[in-house]
C-alpha cells in the first residue's frame, strides 16, 4: 500500500492548469500537481500567495477560473458527489459549535461518514487529549482545545483525501507531533493529504512540496 | 491536564470503527435535524425574543388605540398577523451568521451531500421552535383582542402554514445578506415583498372565519404557497449560501 510506482496507478487528484483571481487579482495560474495515494502535499508560499484560495478551491468553496481538477482519472464536473464524500476539509474555522459539547461536534461529523458509535467518539476524544471534557460546551474550551475537536475527526474519518489549512494552529508540541503521527499513518494506510502550514514538515514520509510564491 | 498530555504525547492513534455504510441522505438529513436541535435549544435567548416581541406588540395595542371590543375586534386579525409576521422576519436574521463564522457553513457545502436538503433541516427546525409556540400563543393573545371564538381555530392553522411560508421565504433572505456584517433592513427589504401573499390570505382567512363564512379557501391558498416554498426554497437557500461562504 505504501506509496504505490507513481508512474503506473492513476494519482488520486491531479490539477491541470488551475488558475484562480479573486477580487479582480490573479492569485496564481498554470499550477499542476498530482497527488497520489501516499503522498503528502504541503502547499508553501508566503502571506497572500493564495494557499487558502487553492484549499476552498480544492474543497469546492471557490470557483476556478481555469484549468482542470481530475478526481481518479475523471474530471471533477462528472464526479463531484464521489470526490466530495471522499475528502474532509478542515479550514481556518473548523466548524466547532460553541454551543455544543466535543461529543455533540463529533456526532455531526461522524454521522456523515455512517458512524454511529459513542464509544468509538469518546475514545477518540481521548486520543486528541480532551477526556473530562466530553461534556463542557467548547465555548469553555481554549482554543487549542477547539482545535483539537477538529483534528479528533481525523482518528475516525474513513476519508481518504484530508485538506486540512493550518492544521497545527494553537496546538502545542506534542499535539502538533501527534497529529504529524497521523498524518504519517493516514498516508502509510494509502491515504493522501494536501496540507498548508509554516511549519517544517521535512522528516515526514511522502512530502512533497508546492511552492505557490514563485509561479507568477 | 499535565498527565493528560503526557499519556498521549506519543501520537494520536487511528481508531478503526466497527461498522462504516456509507449514509443515506435521509440519514444525514436526520443527524443535521438533531443538531440543530440541540443548538437551537442552547439558545434560549434567541427563542424567547420572537415571542416576546408578538406578546409585547399585541399587548401595547389597546393601549395606544382603545381597549374597548367595538376597535379591538375589527383590527385584530391584522394586528395578530402583522406582529406575527414581524416576529418572524426578526427571529430569520441571525439563521446563517453564527454558521458562517465558526466555519459549519463550510462544513455544511464540502459534506459531500446536497447543501439544500441540510439547509431545510434547519429552517425546518427553527420553524418548529420559533414558529410553534408562536402559533400556540397567539389564541391567548386572540382573547385579548376581542377576537371571535370562531376564529380561534383560523387563526392557529393560518399562522401555522403562513409561518412556514415565512421562514422558509425569510431564510433565502438570511441566507443572501449572511455574508454582510449587519443585515436587519436589508433582508427586510428584500423580503418584504414575497410576505406579502401570506399577509393577505392568512388576514382574510381570518375575517372570512369572523364573517362567518368558510376560510377553506385562503387556508388552501395559504398550504399551496407553503408547499411552493418547501419545494423551491431550499435550492435557492443552498445556492446564497454558497455566495455568501465564496465571498470569504
Amino acid at each position: 500500500m505504501i506509496k504505490t510506482s507513481a508512474k503506473s496507478v492513476p494519482a488520486l487528484l491531479s490539477a491541470r492548469k488551475l488558475a484562480c483571481v479573486r477580487d479582480e487579482r490573479l492569485l496564481f495560474s498554470g499550477l499542476n500537481f498530482d497527488l497520489h495515494a501516499g503522498e503528502l502535499l504541503q502547499l508553501e508560499g508566503p502571506n497572500g500567495a493564495g494557499k487558502t484560495s487553492l484549499m476552498r478551491l480544492l474543497a469546492g468553496l471557490l470557483p476556478f477560473s481555469e484549468g482542470e481538477l481530475v478526481w481518479q482519472g475523471q474530471p471533477i464536473a462528472v464526479c463531484r458527489e464521489a470526490f466530495y464524500q471522499s475528502m474532509l476539509f478542515i479550514g481556518h474555522l473548523a466548524g466547532i459549535k460553541a454551543e455544543l459539547t466535543p461529543l455533540e461536534n463529533l456526532y455531526w461529523f461522524a454521522a456523515l461518514e455512517g458512524i454511529d458509535d459513542e464509544a468509538l467518539l469518546e475514545q477518540a476524544l481521548r486520543q486528541v487529549g480532551l477526556a473530562g471534557y466530553e461534556d463542557h460546551p467548547c465555548h469553555q474550551l481554549s482554543a487549542g482545545q477547539k482545535r483539537r475537536v477538529a483534528l479528533a475527526r481525523l482518528t475516525f474519518t474513513q476519508r481518504p483525501v484530508w485538506l486540512l489549512d493550518e492544521p497545527f494552529t494553537a496546538l502545542d508540541k506534542a499535539a502538533v507531533a501527534a497529529v504529524e503521527q497521523l498524518l504519517i499513518a493516514h498516508s502509510q494506510a494509502g491515504g493522501a493529504v494536501i496540507l498548508t502550514s509554516h511549519h517544517a514538515l521535512e522528516e515526514l514520509p511522502g512530502l512533497k512540496k508546492l511552492s505557490l510564491g514563485d509561479l507568477l | 491536564m499535565n498527565l493528560v498530555k503526557k499519556t498521549n504525547a506519543a501520537a494520536f492513534c487511528r481508531l478503526t470503527p466497527k461498522k462504516v455504510n456509507s449514509p443515506s441522505l435521509m440519514a444525514v438529513f436526520i443527524a443535521a435535524c438533531r443538531r440543530e436541535w440541540q443548538l437551537q435549544v442552547r439558545r434560549k435567548g434567541d427563542l424567547i425574543n420572537p415571542l416576546v416581541f408578538f406578546a409585547l406588540v399585541v399587548v401595547l395595542f389597546p393601549l395606544g388605540v382603545s381597549p374597548t371590543a367595538e376597535i379591538l375586534a375589527p383590527v385584530a386579525p391584522g394586528v395578530l398577523w402583522v406582529a406575527a409576521l414581524l416576529a418572524v422576519l426578526m427571529s430569520l436574521d441571525a439563521l446563517f451568521r453564527p454558521d458562517l463564522q465558526d466555519g459549519s457553513l463550510e462544513q455544511l457545502l464540502v459534506c459531500g451531500y446536497p447543501a439544500a436538503p441540510l439547509s431545510l433541516a434547519k429552517v425546518l427546525v427553527h420553524w418548529l421552535l420559533s414558529c410553534v409556540p408562536l402559533v400556540l400563543l397567539a389564541p391567548l393573545l386572540g382573547v385579548m383582542l376581542y377576537l371571535p371564538f370562531q376564529a380561534q381555530g383560523v387563526l392557529m392553522l393560518s399562522l401555522l402554514l403562513g409561518s412556514l411560508t415565512l421562514s422558509l421565504v425569510g431564510a433565502i433572505g438570511a441566507a443572501l445578506t449572511t455574508g454582510l456584517g449587519k443585515s436587519g433592513v436589508l433582508m427586510t427589504l428584500l423580503v418584504l415583498p414575497f410576505y406579502m401573499p401570506v399577509l393577505i390570505f392568512g388576514t382574510g382567512a381570518m375575517q372570512a372565519a369572523i364573517g362567518g363564512h368558510t376560510a377553506l379557501a385562503h387556508l388552501a391558498l395559504l398550504g399551496a404557497l407553503a408547499l411552493v416554498a418547501l419545494v423551491l426554497s431550499p435550492w435557492a437557500i443552498a445556492a446564497a449560501l454558497r455566495i455568501a461562504v465564496s465571498g470569504e
